[in-house]
Formats: structure tokens, sequence, C-alpha cells
């Protein structure tokens, strides 16, 4: 939803009515920024992968360097911020409490003159109270469980259950969703905790939650506990242990495994696909209760088609990754990266036309998804080929459609339920039952 | 910040370290506790400017070195015809990344555990201080009370 992305700068302020118009200037520029930044993040991932973003210009900040001991530079940063008009008064005393800073003197101008401050652009270029603000509260967690991407997460968990050959049960769905979007918004928060200063570095990242300082470390860690711990219960105890047991590997998978190895080894791209299988895995095991050949299937072509989506992705994002010490394959072994991503397209077909031999769904569906995976493993050709720019992004964009396609190709391809009859598939619901489920 | 205020300002991207500043405020009745709370953030701060704004300009410089030998072996100059500044487009510019961080792997890998555990420790005295702070408050309601 769009209500994400209201802006924060339209609150009101701890001192009111010095920053407002300031407040006004950089919320026409915010809305427009966010607002652009929503649609693009409209192409948004599975919640172990970078998001795509155009890099946005690098903002210069207008204020000057910062210095180990903040004094001067508080004053010059608030002198250059004042320089068009003469200070109004200075209310306050000479002494602080904070022998850190001298400038209070200098601040004070600042919240004296109003209108100074048109020469601060964005929200993000002032100084900031470190208070929670409680009415910009919902829009910080957001942000902070990476929402887009939770809910991502969990249409693939949902996908899981719906593919699942058992008759359709909504309170366990909904339990499942639920589950799986709370075990999502923990992992998301808790990679966000550890990730402050590497995200403060690049561009994709830097208007996070804890990057601003919009909320404390201490509230990160306990918004992602009040969300794991409820989340993995209810897996556990209203779905069935083995989904609660899979969201908990996942989270910890995601958490203590992906997010340090980012910066340790390439290995980090192969877990995450991993992580990025694993909800619609859970999908099927709250369905079915078992962990069968078609929960692995599902999870597999998730996993193979993680690997075009971010590698793509991070041919573009070379310099960050590179100066923010992230070990990617598109920086160390670009030769491998796309080899990789080519072989996965393939994957994509093979594991397709295995559908049917597990009796997932019928035949119609590889030969229905053949069109999608053969173009996308063309362009996964082309970027093995080519290792440019545009071909790169041709075939992140590609990914971007082509599985929320195929996953529905699947569902309309789906073997019915009443076909499986025989084998037995059904959990105790009476036969009459099942035929009023059965799908088309 | 105003002199007037209880809590910690954070200010805009520095330059170098791309790190936001905090101006951490200082209470009169600062308890042991949050003391050592605040020192191991300002020690966590200042070792992480450090740490990028040394790491970035590093990064940039030796960039602007690569792209200047680069163009040399090319026989270009670094500033065309038009007075635009000249630069190598990304396959070029590949080798130089996986040059970079291969060479500050290491020192990665050294900042990765520190930070790690600046992290926790100030995330865990954050929890003892408003475990404290939590009681103080019950302690005085009660007070209040009776």
């Amino acid at each position: 939803g769009l209500f994400v992305w209201r802006l924060t700068g339209t609150g009101p302020r701890p001192s009111p009515c010095q920053l407002l118009p300031l407040c006004q200037a950089a919320s026409h520029r915010l809305a427009t920024f966010q607002y652009f930044s929503f649609l693009k993040r409209m192409y948004v991932t599975q919640y172990n992968k970078d998001l795509s973003q155009r890099a946005k210009p690098k903002s210069e900040p207008v204020v000057s360097p910062f210095h180990e001991l903040q004094q001067l530079d508080q004053e010059k940063k608030v002198i250059h911020k004042i320089s068009p008009i003469p200070p109004v008064h200075q209310p306050w005393p000479e002494t602080s409490r904070r022998n850190e800073l001298r400038g209070v003197k200098s601040a004070a101008q600042t919240e004296g003159s109003v209108t100074a401050g048109r020469a601060e652009s964005t929200e993000g270029r002032q100084w900031k109270e470190m208070k929670l603000q409680l009415e910009e509260l919902p829009g910080i967690l957001a942000r902070l469980s990476k929402i887009k991407l939770t809910a991502l997460v969990v249409s693939t968990a949902s996908a899981g259950f719906a593919m699942a050959p058992v008759p359709f049960d909504l309170p366990c769905f909904l339990l499942a969703s639920l589950g799986t979007g709370l075990a999502s918004c923990a992992a998301n928060s808790i990679n966000q905790f550890f990730e402050v200063p590497f995200d403060s570095n690049m561009n994709r990242t830097k208007n996070r939650p804890l990057v601003r300082g919009q909320l404390s470390p201490l509230l990160a860690v306990c918004f992602a506990a009040s969300c794991g711990i409820p989340g993995i219960a209810l897996l556990t105890l209203a779905v069935n242990p083995l989904t609660g047991a899979l969201g908990a590997f996942n989270i910890f998978l995601y958490t203590c495994c992906y997010t340090p190895l980012k910066r340790m080894s390439i290995a980090n791209t192969w877990v995450g696909a991993v992580v990025g299988a694993i909800p619609p895995v859970m999908g099927w095991t709250a369905a079915t209760g078992t962990l069968d050949a078609g929960a692995l299937l599902l999870g597999g072509i998730l996993y193979s088609w993680q690997f075009p989506h971010f590698n793509a992705l991070s041919w573009g994002l070379r310099e960050d990754y590179s100066r923010g010490g992230y070990c990617m394959m598109s920086v160390t072994h670009p030769g491998l990266c796309r080899r990789v991503a080519l072989r996965h397209c393939l994957a994509l077909i093979g594991l397709s036309a295995v559908a049917p031999v597990l009796d997932i769904t019928t035949w119609t569906f590889p030969i229905i998804s053949l069109p999608i995976n053969l173009y996308i493993s063309y362009l996964g050709f082309r970027f093995y080929k080519d290792a440019d720019r545009s071909s790169s992004r041709k075939l992140f964009f590609c990914s971007l459609w082509h599985l929320p396609m195929l996953l529905l190709v699947m569902f309309t391809c789906k073997k019915s339920v009443l076909e499986k009859e025989d084998k037995g598939d059904l959990r105790g619901q009476s036969h009459g039952r099942a035929m009023e489920i059965r799908l088309p | 910040p105003p002199a007037h205020s209880h809590s910690d300002w954070i200010g805009p991207p520095d330059k170098h370290s791309n790190l936001r500043p905090i101006i951490f405020h200082v209470p009169p009745e600062e308890s042991p506790l949050e003391r050592r709370l605040r020192e191991a953030r300002q020690e966590a701060q200042a070792c992480n400017q450090r740490f990028w704004a040394r790491h970035n300009r590093a990064f940039h410089q030796e960039k602007e070195e690569f792209i200047y030998s680069r163009l040399k072996a090319k026989g270009l100059e670094m500033r065309d015809e038009t007075g635009q500044k000249a630069t190598l487009n990304a396959e070029e510019m590949a080798d130089f990344y996986k040059d970079f961080l291969s060479k500050n792997f290491s020192k990665h890998m050294q900042y990765n555990r520190d930070w790690y555990k600046h992290n926790f420790t100030i995330t865990f005295l954050m929890g003892q201080v408003a475990l404290a702070r939590a009681l103080r408050w019950l302690r005085w309601r009660k007070k209040n009370v009776e």
C-alpha cells in the first residue's frame, strides 16, 4: 500500500513551528521522491534478495564533514544554514550541559530563524531528535520489516499451499500465511539490525529506519522478537510443527547464515536461494503436513528462479558491493555469475517438466510454461554472452513477471484433487466435500 | 540541537563515511550503567566513522588512479574535448571492483567482527538501561500512590 510511504515530514515535531516550513518544503520533494521509489519498489523480490533500484543519484549532503569532536563542525554547519538571514534572537543561555557542544548559540539561532532552512532540501539532511515518533511508527515498522518483500514471501507460501493436493482449508491457509508473514518480518528486521553501517553506505538502502535513527536497535530487536516468536508459535501450534520448524529454520538461515555470509563468501547466494525456496515448501507442509516430492519441486522452482533474478540484479550494483565489502559473484567471479544464471534458467524448464511426473500438475503445464521458460532462458543466454548492463536489466525485469506467471499457470494446470482420490491423499474428507472443492 | 533537549540528535550523513553522526545527551543524573551505554555508543560511532571515512576515501582515490592509468594506457586524457570527465564503462571498471574487494577482504573481516561485537554490546546495554528505567519508574509510581 501507498500508505507505507506516507510522508514522515508532515507529523508534528518536538520543536514545532521553527521546522515546519522546512518540513513542508522538504515534504514536497520527498513526496515525489518517495512516490517514485515506491513505483520502483513495485518490482520487489524474495526476502533474501536485494531490491532492484535504478541507482538514485547520490545526494550530496549540504553540510560540511563530520569531525570526531563535533564541536566546530556543529557551529559551521549551523552557520552555513542560516547565512542569508540574520539571527532573530538568542533565547538559549550560553552554558550547555553538553560540553561537546560549543555551538549552542548558533544552534539556537537556527531554531529562531524560521525560513532560513530553505537551503536544506530533504528531511534526511537535517538534524533530527532521536525520539520515537509514535505517529510514524507504522511506517517505520513497515520499512523495518520490508513489508512488500514480506508480502511477496507470503504469496509464494500461499502458492505452495494452493498447489498442495488437498482440499482447500481456509482457516489453515490464513494462519499459515499470517505465521509466515510474521516470521518474515522478524527475519527482515534482524537483517537490518545487523547491517546498519553497510546499509548507510549503499545507495539502495541508506534510507532504512535504523540507518536514519528513527528507532533504536533495541526496539528493532524487540519488534523482531514480538513478530518472530508469535509467528513461529502460530505455525507450530495452529498449523503443524513441521511448518513451524521450517519457519524457524528459515529465520535462522537468513539472519545467521545469509547475512553474515554476504560479507564473507559468494556462497551467500546459494544460501539465499534456499531461503527464498523455503516459503512455498512451508505453504505446502501447512496444507498437507508432510514434506513430499511436490513440496521439494516447488521449492526447487523457486530456488532456481533466484539465480537469474539475483545475478542479473547484482550485475548493476557491482560498485556498491565492492565498496561495501560484499562478496558477490558479480564482482569476484563474473563468468560464474552469468553461467549460473543461465544454468538455472534452463533448470526451470526441466523442473516444470517434472511437475506432471509428480502428479502436481497435468501435462499442459510444461507445455504452456515452455514459452516463458524459453524466453527467460534466452535472456539468460544473452546475459551470458553479452555480459552488459542492458542484458542484465532485461533478464532481471523478465524474472519479475516470469515467476508470478509461472506460478499462475501452475495453479491453473493443477491436477484436480478428485483425480487423486485413488491415491488416498485426502485427509479424511468426505467424497462429497471433495467434489465441491474440485478445482477447474 | 537545542540545549534544552533531553534526547540524542542524529544528523545528516557524513560526506566521507556516509554514517549519520549522533550527538548524545548527557543527563545530569546519569547512572553508571547509562554512562557505560553512552560511552559504548560513542566508541562504536568513532570506530565506524574512522573505518568508513578511510575506506571510502581509499576507494575513491584508487578508483581515480585506476581510471587515470587505464585512460593513459588507451592514450586518452582525463577530460575530453567538451571538458567532461572521461569515464570507463562498467566492464572495464569491473576489474577494479574485483581487485578492490579482494584487497580489502581481511580488513572487512576484522571490521565485521568489531561491528557485531559493538552492536550486540550496545543493544544489550540498551536493554539493561531500559529495564533499570522501567523498574525505577515503577518504584516512583508506587511511592506516589502511597
